[in-house]
């Protein structure tokens, strides 16, 4: 199967990451074009007709979300949102190791649309190779004259920043990842008003993510007809999946949307490791709510994914085989949540560590029947009662399982141990 | 406070003049140099900064890679997320513990390594990850586990 690649090209050119060989392979011609035929507002307008949607999670219209930027003549900023942490989810890592020039292109074409004249790349603390890869690239593109006064002629001028966070999962919500680039604590702001409005050093301000900013060259360079040639009429165009767990060629494989999560996990990702079957799958990243075998058909887009209960996300595909115990899995995903709280709202801050402490009382077989309908309630009580979606993204692998897998749980209080023998849990404190 | 600390803080203010910016760049840059952030650092950077001492110290323990206390030359960070649970993580973890004979979260005694869990490195495709200084390494098995330990690393 031969494959073009329009985002994770570095799969068929070597060393992309280096300007002479992004530039040998067509790199920049799309910026060139986009400077020369085309006025901001109409390549805003492309984007809209495309349908692209945000990858970073929430898959909001990107050419929408440009759009609410006001025309008050206040300086506009571009951030890329690059502080990639979700479990499951590591596409933006790749795209920025292995092909950070078209992040840069990408970035210049969406200033350009937008009207911003600085642009940031909040880059998360732990790609530390990562952010050494963007500075460099960053650099030979000023060499270039893709960056700085006068972009190739065209009075255009840009200046791209790298900023390193320090180790923060909040600071992935783009409220927390601005005060974090102001030099604060990440701590979410209240919305409204949203960074369009005001958003970094309080100016107008798009927060996009770093795939979705990659979608712009090929875009620009093939159009929206080209763009909507693949998924559905409201999921069109390009999805990169990052698959993970028990399957035996975990990765990024970048798909039309709409494909099959089958066909994504038997052929891309070669099937469930050593012949067993999948119990369980994370679509799109720790916060989804879980999908079971009997939906392995659902095509991978936003709608079909909602229609069966859970959300693409971010991609971040977990494929969990069927000698795992769910009880586990919901306990090492709410120690995920439980550290990553910023601590701001108490439901999400007590919550997620008070239903960490119950689940690893119930997979260490100390749990009772009334923990079920503990969790119960503490999930009531931490959903839709926080600042931000963190505490809510907390419940929905848990919730979902305790759903699809009542008896299991059940079984936990019932026989006080793991019936799958504790395979994944050794950590607990209990 | 070292003479050099002065002229950084100047680079990062002018990479970053705007609100503040600069202090994360410069938390990063002395902390590379001196392995973690002392009392008397947080006051000096306040200082190169004119922000509150409690300030500088609020938003540095906000941040897990900032470190309060001295670490190992060596930090290795051993990925606990779910995907690198499924593959064995928190096998990995116990062996790394035997060898350097300290729990995690903790400092080998001579002062040369120390051994951290990770949330989700955004590396699940090479589960169990682990980082050493931040270096990806990866997949780990039992067998290369030992690299962790004296392979080579770049700072």
């Amino acid at each position: 199967m031969t494959q073009t690649f329009y985002l994770l090209r570095n799969k068929a050119v070597p060393d992309i990451d280096r300007i002479e060989v992004y530039e040998a392979n067509q790199g920049y011609q799309a910026l060139r074009k986009a400077l020369k035929e085309y006025e901001p507002k109409a390549l805003v307008e492309m984007v809209k007709a495309s349908g692209l949607r945000g990858r970073g999670g929430a898959g909001f219209p990107t050419g929408m979300k440009w759009s609410f930027l006001p025309d008050d003549g206040r300086p506009r900023y571009l951030v890329v949102n690059s502080d990639e942490a979700e479990p499951g989810t590591f596409k933006d890592r790749e795209l920025i190791e292995k092909n950070p020039h078209l992040l840069i292109e990408g970035m210049i074409i969406s200033s350009y649309a937008t009207g911003a004249r600085e642009a940031y790349i909040y880059c998360r603390g732990e790609f530390l190779f990562g952010s050494e890869q963007l500075k460099r690239a960053v650099a030979e593109a000023y060499q270039r004259g893709y960056l700085g006064e006068n972009i190739l002629d065209s009075g255009f001028s840009l200046d791209i920043k790298v900023y390193r966070g320090a180790g923060a999962y909040i600071c992935g919500e783009e409220s927390a990842l601005l005060e974090s680039l102001e030099g604060k604590r990440g701590n979410p702001r209240l919305k409204p008003p949203f960074p369009a409005v005001a958003g970094l050093y309080g100016m107008p301000t798009v927060v996009n993510n770093v795939e979705t900013i990659c979608n712009l060259p090929p875009l620009v360079e093939n159009g929206p007809e080209w763009y909507r040639s693949m998924g559905t009429e409201k999921s069109p165009g390009l999805k990169i999946m990052s698959v993970s767990g028990h399957v035996n060629r975990p990765g990024n494989y970048e798909i039309p949307l709409a494909t099959p999560l089958r066909t994504l996990i038997e052929e891309y990702a070669g099937g469930v490791k050593g012949g067993r079957q999948v119990k369980a799958v994370i679509p799109g990243g720790s916060s989804v709510p879980v999908m079971t075998r009997d939906q392995l058909d659902t095509p991978l887009d936003y709608e079909s994914i909602l229609a069966a209960g859970s959300m693409l996300g971010s991609g971040g595909c977990i494929v969990i085989d069927d000698q795992t115990c769910m009880v586990a899995v919901s306990a090492r995903l709410l120690k995920f949540y439980r550290e990553e709280s910023c601590g701001k709202c108490t439901p999400c801050r007590e919550g997620t560590f008070w239903m960490t402490d119950v689940l690893e009382r119930m997979e260490a077989g100390e749990g009772t029947q009334r923990d079920l309908d503990l969790i119960r309630d503490m999930a009531d009580n931490i959903a839709g009662k926080c600042f931000c979606p963190l505490g809510d993204a907390a419940l929905g692998v848990v919730v979902s399982a305790m759903k699809y897998f009542p008896d299991e749980f059940e079984a936990h209080v019932t026989e006080h141990t793991c019936p799958m023998g504790a395979r994944l849990y050794d950590t607990v404190n209990h | 406070m070292k003479p050099e600390w002065e002229l950084w803080a100047q680079e990062a203010k002018a990479e970053f003049p705007k609100a503040n910016s600069a202090l994360l760049p410069l938390l990063h840059r002395i902390q590379s140099e001196e392995h973690y952030l002392s009392e008397d650092t947080i006051r000096d950077v306040a200082v190169l900064l004119k922000l509150p001492v409690p300030y500088v110290e609020s938003v540095a323990s906000f941040y897990s890679l900032y470190y309060k206390n001295p670490v190992g030359k060596r930090i290795i960070h051993v990925c606990v997320g779910l995907s690198c649970a499924l593959n064995g993580s928190d096998e990995l973890m116990h062996h790394l513990e035997g060898k350097l004979g300290i729990q995690e979260g903790q400092t080998t005694p001579d002062g040369e390594v120390s051994l951290l869990e990770a949330e989700c490195l955004a590396a699940c495709n090479l589960a169990p990850v682990a980082q050493v200084n931040l270096r990806f390494v990866g997949p780990v098995t039992e067998d290369t586990a030992d690299q962790l330990l004296t392979g080579e690393v770049k700072s």
